[in-house]
């Protein structure tokens, strides 16, 4: 099987094309043995008897025909082992931080097998991560996919960050670890990340890929891949509870379309190729809970908006792959506040399941959605006031455009240390809401707002 | 003729193959592993393959083999309850075949060959048998009765007839021919089952939903298409259809979404309760389940196998409502296996059939007297996801050039929670018209006006916004103050609709008139007394304003809302009083 064709008869971008061989596995790992000793390693996207089509994940820099290439008859697998806690590996897979190789247990398929629908459990543990707009407006579960989508120039690794450090299921104390992805990130973030994963060791639970800016923009296409390998491995064999963070996922997309256009596909909308929707869907289904398995997948990657254009094809295909999304505003961001997390085009499709008396608590609904009918109608508000002043607005009205000045300062605006638990959360908005006439209130049912509303309280108390 | 032949060429889901004779839309068998796949192209002795299951590591020159069948499904009892993959593959047999993930080249039949069904026959020895005939029944679930069919191609005199209780494949008929047949049929997907007659569509679905029941209804046999943005609620309202649809079998196809989704779908059903039976949905639910990380070729397949399944139940005489959610990833997977052909791209890479093929489904769709005599009939309702939320792209546009119904979906409201999401402006129903009568009959001969005029008043609304965003309500003369809050009214207490409230989450069509006539007659009352010179800010107070908000929670809706109008004319006649 290990055979050495000398057969190369093209080589175009990424890609070489192999004559004459014997037959070849669709998706096969590909070794390339370079003339100054060095090997090179690619997967096969086309396969006939003619010709065998092979992208290289380092690169074709330094090929040319005479280079030897060899089919290992076996599609890309990751070594795993729990000792991959705590180690930094490439985008490829192999170790940076200067340890041994891993000594595996396994050895998985990194293209992943879906999980049967059948299988899956819903998701409904609810993760307090400590941030008012997220867990009080747009609350993560368990098992569950939540991006964030973002801008050039935003804080959106500070907030991953602050999620990674505080992220945990009330009341428990199961093992818990951390898969972080890079894609073509620059080297300035992931040292940032890196050291402060050092500072918190988070590292010890942590397990890391990193492909930068300048590692060739093939490998990004494996890079997620190996880290949802890891984690279901770690999930689904050693029990721990997994959260997956994969940035940026605009710079994968920009791999995949630079595939696409050496492979002279038909290009789809803005030249991304039109299987993007399942081949990001081939990433983002890789969260979840399984029946009868303690442990579980949840991402949180993050996402560049290019022109922080929420229609345009990364951000929109993710958003119907995904379960909600966290959007970043860059108008909060010019305004100073922290996280600057618009929570009207933000989402969790799942938050009503992880919600509720036995969850978090009773009136989490109601709180959030009369919250969000408020901040609506305030920031809606903001518009008539540039035109017609505030004095021309009722008394009612005004109430709403006060209301929505201070949810942004009191109820997004928060430290970047400061971890809320949801009761301080619900508080905060119970405190805002009681600024607004209580007949207004028609969100929320009058058995909670005779036990929660600050004015009633009082007087319970 | 050989029908055994080899691999040439693999990329991604497309294979061709070598050396076998074949026909279009021929299932094979493809490699080692038996995967297996839909002859989509010949040319010369090579035939195009696209295979329903990865490819991954599948050489060429493995062996391929034409079963020389079409795409089919396994029609008969046991299709309610079940959960299938986009080929008709149980996914709980699937689980029990391969863990938890879904791995490759394993078959699985349709309906279970193990179980039993109590078949009693309805014709006896010498009665003469027609294609779509009814040969007697079995009881499916608890309120389904399954009437077994002659497959249509079939007829013939009956020699023998049993009774008793037979697996599906036992022969329980034989005709005088020597033909036998058994509870089971096998039916191509991509024929649509003949009928003898089409009907036109005079009944309306009701769905327990407002805004749709109420403003923009759907008739049995109808099409209707939800697009919307994500995030605008488009799975929330086929799950709501899929729960409250008063058809008495949903088939529910889950498109190219999400897994923890369908996963909830799975979780849900069985737990509640139909509210015409009392039975869980279940039991007249079938599942089809192709989430977006399963092979593409079978989410292209996944929807012709709902539909024909939903024919099947339509020819025993049943109303039957399909949800496809959603038909953009269907029309995406047409898309990915059209570029993997190298096929010239029409619009936005789309092949140049997607009209044809998106038309071709949504006309199995309607009213029928089907080949057994009885009426019956497929209700569709198409999800959409147009990208950006822009719906001039080229599958919202196919798609409306078809359906009737369009209930559009609008993301600024859900921003706002304004649940369901349906904008009342865009959306529209062609049906309006044609069910008037059964409205007059079995609503109140007010409804279609009431209904109307309620429409023409949020129009109104949007007209004033206008003025509003440039002065400010308060420089409206008070009339139309007054308008703006009966319009409010309408929104808010009669087209929002909370479909996680245990009462809320269906409304029937008597409550949708109390509700509506009430809400219009406080306005009515609101305007007399305007004119009778009472004060805009008195009125506005009125409690009775407020009570009507929250009628729609309450448990003993009648009593509550007796009380409410009790007070509205108290109110009104003192504000007349003074």
């Amino acid at each position: 099987m290990t055979k050495e064709y000398k057969t190369i008869s093209q080589i175009a971008g990424p890609l070489i094309f192999v004559e004459k061989t014997e037959p070849v596995g669709y998706n096969e790992l590909v070794n390339i043995n370079l003339p100054d000793g060095t090997t090179k390693r690619g997967q096969v996207l086309d396969t006939s008897n003619d010709i065998v089509v092979v992208q290289v994940f380092e690169g074709t820099g330094g090929l040319n025909r005479d280079c030897g290439v060899r089919f290992t008859g076996e599609t890309i697998k990751l070594p795993v082992s729990k000792d991959l806690l705590g180690r930094i590996l490439s985008g490829a897979g192999e170790p940076l931080d200067g340890g041994p190789r891993i000594v595996p247990e396994d050895r998985i398929e990194i293209t992943g097998a879906a999980i049967n629908p059948y299988a899956r459990l819903p998701p409904k543990d609810f993760i307090q991560t400590g941030i008012s707009t997220i867990d009080g407006m747009n609350t993560l579960v368990r098992g569950q996919k939540l991006p964030i989508f973002s801008g050039s120039g935003l804080p959106h690794n500070e907030i991953a960050l602050q999620i990674a450090r505080q992220a945990r299921v009330r009341g428990s104390n199961e093992p818990f670890a951390v898969v972080f992805a890079a894609m073509g990130i620059t080297n300035e973030e992931a040292q940032y990340f890196m050291s402060d994963f050092e500072r918190t060791g988070a590292l010890e639970r942590a397990v890391v890929f990193l492909n930068l800016a300048d590692d060739p923009a093939v490998e990004r296409l494996i890079t997620p891949r190996l880290a949802l390998t890891a984690a279901e491995y770690l999930a689904y064999e050693h029990d721990m509870h997994v959260l997956v963070i994969l940035t940026d996922i605009t710079n994968y997309c920009e791999a995949l379309r630079q595939m696409g256009a050496a492979r002279e596909e038909v290009p789809g909308r803005r030249g991304y190729p039109g299987y993007m929707y399942t081949d990001l869907a081939s990433l983002y289904e890789r969260a979840g809970v399984v029946k009868g398995r303690k442990g579980s997948v949840t991402q949180f990657s993050i996402l560049s908006m290019p022109g922080d254009d929420i229609t345009h094809p990364i951000p929109d295909l993710s958003g119907y792959i995904t379960e909600g999304q966290i959007v970043i505003s860059r108008e909060l961001h010019r305004k100073g506040i922290y996280p600057p997390v618009n929570v009207l085009p933000s989402l969790s499709r799942l938050m009503n399941s992880g919600i509720g008396a036995t969850r978090t608590r009773e009136d989490h609904k109601a709180v959030s959605d009369q919250c969000y009918a408020a901040y609506a109608e305030g920031k809606d508000l903001r518009g008539l006031v540039a035109i017609v002043g505030k004095d021309a607005l009722s008394e009612r009205d005004k109430k709403f455009l006060e209301f929505a000045d201070m949810f942004e300062d009191r109820f997004v605006r928060q430290g970047i240390d400061e971890n809320r638990d949801i009761e301080t959360t619900l508080g905060i908005g119970w405190e805002l809401l009681a600024e607004l006439p209580e007949a207004q209130l028609t969100r929320i049912d009058n058995k909670y707002i005779q036990k929660y509303h600050p004015a009633h309280k009082a007087k319970q108390e | 003729m050989k029908n055994k032949g080899e691999i040439y060429r693999i990329s991604g889901p497309v294979v061709i193959i070598t050396g076998l004779n074949t026909k279009m839309y021929d299932v094979v068998k493809v490699g080692n592993e038996g995967l297996m796949g839909e002859v989509i192209g010949i040319e010369g002795d090579k035939s195009t393959v696209q295979v329903y299951e990865e490819t991954s590591g599948v050489r060429p020159g493995e062996p391929v083999e034409n079963t020389g069948m079409s795409l089919s499904v396994e029609l008969g009892p046991g299709l309610l309850e079940s959960i299938y993959d986009g080929i008709q593959r149980p996914l709980p047999v699937l689980k029990e075949k391969m863990g938890d993930f879904i791995k490759r080249g394993v078959s699985a039949n349709g309906l279970s060959r193990e179980k039993e069904w109590d078949f009693v026959p309805m014709i006896k020895k010498g009665d003469k048998l027609n294609g779509g005939d009814i040969i007697g029944t079995v009881q499916e679930t608890k309120n389904i009765e399954h009437r077994i069919l002659v497959p249509p191609a079939i007829s013939g005199t009956v020699s023998e007839i049993k009774k008793g209780k037979f697996k599906v494949d036992e022969v329980i008929c034989t005709l005088a021919d020597g033909k036998t047949l058994t509870m089971m049929q096998k039916w191509p997907v991509r024929k649509p089952r003949p009928v003898s007659k089409k009907l036109t569509p005079s009944t309306p679905l009701i769905t327990g939903q407002r805004i749709l029941d109420g403003m923009f209804p759907v008739a049995k046999g109808g099409t209707a298409a939800i697009p919307g943005p994500f995030g605008s609620g488009k799975t929330v309202t086929q799950q709501q259809l899929a729960k409250w649809s008063d058809t008495e079998i949903v088939v529910y196809i889950g498109c190219g979404e999400r897994g923890n989704e369908m996963a909830d779908v799975l979780y849900e059903f069985p737990e509640i309760k139909d509210p015409k039976t009392g039975r869980p949905l279940m039991e007249r639910t079938v599942l089809i389940a192709n989430t977006s990380n399963m092979p593409v070729a079978a989410r292209e397949a996944s929807v012709y196998t709902g539909i024909t399944i939903a024919e099947y139940y339509r020819d025993m005489g049943y109303d039957v409502s399909l949800m496809a959610d959603s038909t953009s990833r269907w029309a995406e997977a047409m898309r990915e296996i059209s570029s993997r052909l190298e096929e010239m791209p029409g619009e936005e890479g789309y092949p140049a059939y997607l009209a044809a093929r998106l038309s071709e489904f949504y006309e199995r769709a309607g009213k029928v007297k089907a080949l057994s005599g009885k009426d019956g009939s497929i209700t569709v309702i198409g999800a959409v996801s147009p990208p950006g939320g822009d719906f001039s792209e080229p599958i919202t546009q196919n798609t409306l050039r078809i359906v009737k119904v369009f209930w559009a979906l609008d993301a600024k409201l859900a921003q706002r929670r304004h649940f369901p999401s349906i904008n009342w402006l865009n959306s529209y129903s062609l049906y309006t018209k044609a069910l008037g009568p059964w409205y007059d009959e079995h609503v109140s001969p007010d409804w279609v006006k009431l209904r109307n005029d309620a429409m023409e008043l949020l129009q109104k609304e949007s007209e004033l916004q206008e003025i509003v965003q440039l002065v400010g309500s308060d420089a409206l003369p008070e009339d139309q103050q007054l308008t703006l809050e009966v319009a409010r009214m309408i929104r808010e207490y009669f087209l929002q609709q909370n479909a996680y409230h245990e009462v809320d989450t269906f409304c029937p069509m008597d409550k949708q008139f109390k509700l509506l006539k009430s809400i219009m007659s406080w306005g009515d009352k609101a305007h007399n007394a305007l004119d009778g010179g009472a004060p805009i800010e008195d009125i506005m107070k009125l409690k009775s304003k407020d009570d009507l908000a929250k009628v729609k929670y309450e448990k003993e809706f009648d009593t509550a809302l007796g009380v409410i109008l009790k007070t509205m004319e108290d109110e009104f006649a003192k504000l007349r009083g003074k």
